[in-house]
């Protein structure tokens, strides 16, 4: 049994990622997820050793990313939706020279300055690429403080496993809430993780390397290119993580990702009390997304209601998945605005009763 | 080498004596991969990549040192350096020079930067690389122009100098005015070491050679921030000679780029 706290989520996921044994962490502050560097300013370096830096903006910092990264260091950022949005350009370098690194966003409400309220705005930026070219991070939807904790070692492996990004998506609501949790002991941090990539100087019998995303040959660029998208099927069939509940004998599915799940909860109970069989498919990954799993359901069902914190973003996967094979609509609150579990109810039955 | 510099280095050659040992003028260092390099005839970037392997292998720290290659034409260097390098994207070299100098504080570590790379996209992340006192070296090659992209305006094109999108002449009045970046930075108490060096004569390659040496070195005794400014060349889009272009360095980037130390630590 780990240590139980009780913590704020963007502390414990600062928490988290000291216990991870991480060796750096570069960042830049904004609303609502400026309480990570300020807890790492306290307690990191003190700690562990591990290297801290306010950067000069978020370009800089995930560009300080793909330097320690490139080094076989375990490091990670964290900003929020306008600060993500600088980050593409170096998330794009960073899955093309496929160095592992860790990102949070702390999702806000878009687009522009837009708003400091919790938003899921940023779905299609952070699953579609997000930056130029052909790639994806690997996304961790959290829809609590615990599962924020248990993201961060998880994603970690992963970005390692797969020399890969990969972001938490979470959100404004998320990272400020506080709630129990239960903390994984603290991890030692590696000296050196011996990757055969890793740029810590040539080896004196060995060869130099180097990190680049620049192949000007096509034919090179092109096998670049089926590399990662081998390693994105080899995700698509190992890494998919889902929450599936009272789904054996749903006639409707609720389908929701991050905050919106737990909300949805209460409306799958509240519809259950009034003899309505609902069920409730959350993605815990939303890249590798669940495809298969909704295509299993989606003939034995009515129905699914997709509801997101933004105009429809998921809703656009959950179709793809079901192919036509059952009815798929949608629901959304965007600006920061959170639905109720009550609002939900009363929008799906006017949709499908 | 040109008739004239020959006649300059005072070495008595001929047709036949030319190839012999005690006339040897250039040797490839040993950190200096042995490749052709893209570079067009008679640029300053070989030179320089000449004399930073030589530095390089003759300080020994071959196997401790990290370089940092930028967008620019210079994107390629680390085909060449033989070193453990990362390529950066364009204008973030500092950032990620950072990024690999904190996690590993012992090793050597310096970027290779052209003038838009530096001062133009990058110039956030080298002010503030410099202004933390990044105990790093950065390499900068100032040729007045964007060489990569064929012949741009750069931040630091002199007034009046034709380039691609200068068509009459840089004016300052609309372009802005050459950015000196090395008395900028000079300013910044992070800052140990700033020098303007040149390639274009063969007394300005040894004195340029001679910077970089005491650039690793104050690096070693982690004295801050290290920039070794190159006035430096691009024939092909200055539409020139190689030998024309060395001459346009002497009398016309010189005068306005003074080489020199602008800053040198104060504890030697
Ligand atoms: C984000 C981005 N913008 C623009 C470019 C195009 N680009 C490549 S190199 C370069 C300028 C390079 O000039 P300089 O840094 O002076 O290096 P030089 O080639 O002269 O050595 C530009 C604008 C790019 N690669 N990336
Ligand atoms: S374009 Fe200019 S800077 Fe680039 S290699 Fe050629 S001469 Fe050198
Ligand atoms: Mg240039």
């Amino acid at each position: 049994m780990g240590e139980k706290k009780l913590m704020k989520g963007n502390e414990a996921l600062a928490e988290a990622m000291i216990r991870a044994g991480c060796d750096a962490y570069f960042g830049y502050p904004i609303t609502p997820q400026s309480e990570v560097l300020e807890y790492l300013s306290r307690e990191a370096t003190q700690r562990t050793g591990m290297v801290l830096i306010q950067a000069e903006s978020e370009v800089a910092a995930i560009n300080m990313i793909y330097g320690a990264a490139g080094c076989g260091k375990r490091v990670m950022t964290t900003s929020s939706s306008p600060g993500i949005s600088l980050m593409q350009e170096g998330l794009s370098y960073i899955a093309s020279a496929e160095l592992p690194c860790l990102l949070a966003n702390i999702n806000r409400g878009g687009p522009g300055l837009g708003t400091i309220q919790p938003a899921q705005g940023d779905y299609f930026q952070s699953v579609k690429g997000g930056g130029h070219g052909d790639y994806h991070l690997l996304v961790l939807a959290p829809n609590s403080v615990q599962e924020t904790v248990d993201f961060v070692k998880l994603g970690f492996e992963l970005a390692e496993k797969y020399r890969t990004p990969v972001m938490i998506l979470s959100d404004g609501a998320i990272g400020q809430m506080m709630e129990k949790v239960e903390l994984f002991p603290q991890m030692e941090r590696v000296a050196d993780r011996g990757y055969p990539w890793q740029t810590t100087g040539k080896p004196i019998n060995g060869e130099r390397r180097y990190i680049t995303s620049l192949h000007i040959q096509p034919e090179k660029m092109e096998e670049i290119n089926r590399r990662l998208q081998a390693k994105y099927k080899k995700m698509q069939e190992e890494e998919v993580r889902y929450q599936a509940t009272l789904i054996d004998d749903a006639e409707y599915i609720l389908t929701a990702f991050g905050l919106v799940s737990r909300i949805c909860m209460k409306t799958v109970q509240l519809g259950r009390a009034k003899g309505i069989k609902l069920g409730m498919i959350r993605p815990q990954t939303l890249f590798p997304f669940p495809t298969k799993q909704f295509a299993e359901i989606a003939p034995k069902i009515k129905g699914i209601l997709d509801v997101e914190m933004n105009s429809g973003q998921m809703v656009e996967d959950v179709r793809l998945a079901v192919e036509g094979k059952t009815r798929v609509e949608f629901y959304g609150r965007m600006g920061g605005v959170i639905p109720t579990p009550d609002e939900i109810l009363e929008h799906f039955e006017k949709t499908f009763l | 080498m040109s008739q004239e510099v020959l006649e300059q280095t005072n070495i008595n050659t001929t047709e036949e004596n030319i190839c012999i040992r005690e006339n040897l003028v250039y040797e490839r260092p040993s950190t200096l991969i042995d490749i052709e390099m893209h570079y067009c005839p008679g640029c300053g970037h070989s030179t320089v990549h000449k004399i930073l392997m030589e530095v390089v292998q003759e300080l020994g720290i071959q196997n401790e040192t990290i370089g940092v290659a930028p967008v620019g034409c210079s994107v390629f260097a680390y085909h060449y350096l033989d070193v453990d390098m990362q390529q950066a994207a364009h204008g973030r070299a500092c950032a990620v020079a950072t990024g690999i100098k904190r996690v590993l504080p012992d090793k050597y570590v310096f970027t290779y930067q052209g003038d838009g790379d530096l001062a133009a996209i990058g110039t956030a992340e080298t002010i503030h690389a410099a202004n933390r006192g990044e105990n790093i070296l950065i390499i900068f090659i100032n040729n007045g122009i964007y060489g990569m992209t064929s012949g741009q305006m750069a931040p630091t094109t002199i007034p009046g100098m034709v380039t691609t999108t200068s068509p009459y002449g840089r004016d300052v009045v609309t372009q802005g005015h050459p950015l000196k970046i090395g008395e900028l930075m000079a300013l910044l108490p992070g800052v140990c070491y700033i020098t303007r060096q040149a390639v274009n004569t063969a007394a300005n390659v040894r004195k340029c050679k001679k910077a970089l040496k005491n650039a690793f070195e104050y690096q070693k005794r982690k004295l801050g921030l290290s920039m070794v400014e190159i006035v430096s060349n691009c024939p092909s889009n200055w539409k020139m000679t190689p030998v024309e272009s060395n001459k346009y360095v002497e009398n016309t980037m010189i005068p306005f780029y003074p080489l020199g130390d602008i800053k040198v630590p104060e504890v030697k």
